[in-house]
């Protein structure tokens, strides 16, 4: 469309927004990956000797495990010991007392990603972990959780100060006998949040962490386990950005929810990892295992994801419904352009009595690009009165893109009620003219009519991150109508 | 303030208009009439400058300016606006964003300030009540579910917003009742002005008791055949169209 012409040349050579690299000084562990390593990692953390064997026992199982290939992604073989798994920047003290002793540079790289660990920032009322590579260096608003009994640190302090709480819920959703990814992550986890809410507590705030991978082919393994316990209440939000690479980097998280009785979680991702070229190099691989259990009755676990960046995006955040009356929910926006993969979607298992779930999947292509929702709703024998509804959207734009939808119901209880719809749709020129008609120009009519699709998502996400999250769906389609 | 001079458009190389050439005085109201196929909705959407309609001679000034010259957004930012026969509906995009957006976009490309969400939104309720259109119309998603009279009157709100200086209506009166054609004819009436001017497209004199027009027009076969004042359109319903036509060549 001679049109676009123009605009899609300028737009592909916009560059990556968030790509630099910061110059600071990491300490490595040497390449590759062996028990030697494992247990490197397990010292440098002063992790109890439990913690250990844990780590030693997932890399041994490890070892005998294959690669799955079952997705509709394809990427170059990785090399597993061409890797760095640990990378902690240097800091004078091990404990810094004041943001004053923190390396500038750091902080300097935590301004260029919008998060300076300031006063201004307290006000706004958000707690940010700011993980830097594998160690993390700042928490704020400690003190005011911890008035009201909320734990929320690295995963690492958790080990030292809550080692009896971490024991009981770690891999208790996920446990290592999961899937090669998840076993790895096992294996080599570097940090991550730990949030524990005690019962009856409402989180006085959204907690949110963000993540950076800089140092060349290391891994981020992150593990993050979040707790409810009875009648308590968090809202957590990931927000991730990644510097531009040549060599595609491996992000194998695992993330956890437990939800007791009458608890909620709600858990939203924001993701604009670096996601190649416009050529397909580069990128991050987001291979990522989350869970959630609703383990008491009651209990509620919503996932909400806008994932718009990595190379490739493997990911089914997902619920198993225990408890009696539990709900889960899954609301998704995943947008790939140019060469981007993806295949991503949920698994709702219902396991306990009048469950629900709820599924709202809204895919985008665009370019070269090919996304894929893969979901899965298994109801258990005894999971009487379970309820389903999912929708699942696609939207092409263009004609070298592909949209897939691979669902799977699998009841084994006559009393379910589980609907599923679909609609594949691309944007009519029709619709465009008329934006553009009235005086909107095709980039911004494209960002209105895609928000549009993708509103009943956009409208989970917590308000702060939801204009973010408007924008970034924007920015991702850019030059994208052909 | 509009200009058309023997002007030659063609849909994937076959060409619809074969001369059509046009004057139209600011506040006048000009009715153009004709039989399918004629080249009716080619001539808006050429106007408009809508892609696939190619313009493959002949001359337009706006305003003083080359419209050919404009690309689509920027003809409505200088004042071009098209009341479209089926109004798009997009979906999870509420009416009111979709206003703001429009008015917002004109006003970044004619280098205007911009409204905030409070500004505009006053000015949406006043003009919104002069219509008599509804609150809870402003809410709902864009022409999403809309009955017939409603997607037109809402092609109305928003060239009362949008405060263009050639409104084109491309069969507005399509698909309405009496009740709904004179709502939206009632509107259309509010908005005349001294420097606005009107192209009513349409098969049917029946509008043009509503919108009483200055000229009418005759266009057949891409070109403008016959011209006159409003009672050429009484005179076509009487006599059809080959009569009239057919006299004319």
């Amino acid at each position: 469309m001679s049109q676009e012409a123009e605009t899609l040349q300028e737009l592909a050579d916009q560059k990556y927004k968030y790509g630099f690299v910061s110059d600071i000084e990491s300490e490595f562990a040497p390449k590759g990956l062996s028990e030697d390593i494992v247990r490197f990692i397990s010292k440098k953390k002063n992790e109890p000797a439990w913690m250990l064997e844990l780590r030693l026992a997932a890399f041994r199982r490890w070892r005998t495990m294959t690669e799955p290939k079952w997705a509709r992604v394809h990427y170059p073989p990785i090399d597993f010991q061409d890797a760095y798994y640990y990378a902690a920047p240097k800091v004078k003290d091990d404990a810094p007392a004041s943001l004053d002793e923190i390396d500038p540079e750091l902080l300097r790289t935590y301004e260029k990603l919008g998060i300076p660990l300031s006063e201004q920032k307290m006000l706004t009322g958000v707690a940010v972990d700011a993980v830097f590579d594998s160690v993390s260096v700042a928490t704020t608003f400690k003190a005011k959780l911890e008035e009201v009994g909320v734990i929320f640190c690295p995963i690492s302090e958790a080990l030292a100060k809550h080692p009896e709480l971490v024991r009981k819920y770690l891999g208790s959703v996920v446990p290592d006998t999961d899937n090669f990814y998840a076993t790895l992550n096992a294996a080599v986890f570097s940090d991550g949040s730990f949030v524990y809410v005690p019962p009856g507590v409402r989180c006085p705030m959204e907690l949110s962490t963000y993540f950076r991978i800089n140092a060349s082919n290391t891994g981020q393994f992150e593990r993050t386990l979040i707790i409810a316990d009875k009648g308590a209440y968090v809202s957590y939000l990931e927000g991730c950005t990644a510097p531009m690479r040549d060599e595609n980097q491996l992000h194998a998280a695992v993330v956890e929810l437990v939800a007791m009785e009458d608890a909620e979680i709600k858990y939203s991702t924001v993701q604009n990892w670096y996601p190649g070229d416009e050529n397909g190099k580069g990128g991050i691989y987001n291979f990522v295992t989350k869970r959630g259990d609703c383990r008491g009755a009651n209990s509620k676990i919503s996932w909400t994801q806008v994932e718009t960046g990595s190379a490739i995006t493997w990911k089914y955040p997902s619920c198993i419904l225990r408890g009696d009356n539990s709900v889960g929910e899954f609301y998704s926006i995943a947008i790939a352009n140019n060469y981007q993969q993806a295949d991503t979607g949920t698994k709702m298992m219902h396991l306990g009595r009048n469950t629900k779930s709820r599924i709202i999947s809204k895919g985008i292509s665009a370019g070269h690009a090919q996304n894929t929702y893969r979901g899965l709703v298994r109801v258990h024998q005894k999971a009487e009165g379970a309820r389903n509804f999912t929708q699942c959207d696609s939207l092409l734009l263009g004609s070298k893109c592909g949209a897939h939808t691979v669902p799977y119901i699998e009841s084994r209880n006559p009393t379910a009620l589980l609907e599923h719809e679909a609609t594949t749709s691309k944007i009519s020129d029709d619709q465009l003219f008329y934006c553009i008609s009235r005086g909107i120009a095709t980039e911004e009519a494209v960002a209105l009519i895609v928000n549009g699709f993708c509103r009943e998502v956009l409208q989970q996400l917590p308000m702060e991150f939801a204009v973010e999250a408007q924008k970034l769906v924007g920015i991702s389609l850019e030059g994208s109508v052909g | 303030m509009l200009e058309i001079n023997d002007l030659h458009a063609s849909i994937q190389g076959k060409e619809i208009l074969k001369g059509l050439s046009l004057k139209v005085g600011a506040g006048e109201v000009h009715a153009i009439m004709g039989p399918n196929g004629a080249g009716k909705s080619t001539t808006s959407y050429a106007l408009a400058g809508r892609d696939g309609y190619d313009v493959t001679s002949g001359q337009v000034t706006f305003k003083g300016e080359d419209l050919l010259a404009l690309k689509p957004e920027e003809r409505a930012a200088k004042g071009i606006f098209l009341a479209f026969q089926y109004p798009l509906e997009i979906p999870g995009v509420s009416n009111l964003t979709f206003l703001k957006t429009a008015v917002n976009a004109q006003a970044r490309l004619r280098g205007e300030p911009v409204l905030d969400a409070v500004q505009f939104l006053r000015v949406v309720r006043e003009t919104a009540k002069m219509l008599n259109v509804s609150e809870d119309m402003l809410k709902r998603p864009l022409n999403v579910g809309f009955s017939g009279g409603e997607k037109k009157r809402n092609e109305v709100l928003q060239m009362a917003l949008l405060k263009p200086s050639l409104a084109i209506l491309d069969e507005t009166d399509s698909g309405l009742d009496i009740d709904a054609l004179k709502l939206v004819a009632e509107g259309v009436n509010k908005l005349r002005a001294p420097d606005r001017s009107f192209l009513v497209i349409t098969h049917y004199q029946r509008l043009l008791d509503y919108i009483v027009p200055d000229y009418v027009h005759i266009l057949a076969d891409g070109k403008i055949v016959r011209s006159g004042d409003k009672s050429l359109a009484l005179r076509l319903e009487e006599q059809g169209y080959d009569a009239l036509i057919g006299k004319a060549a």
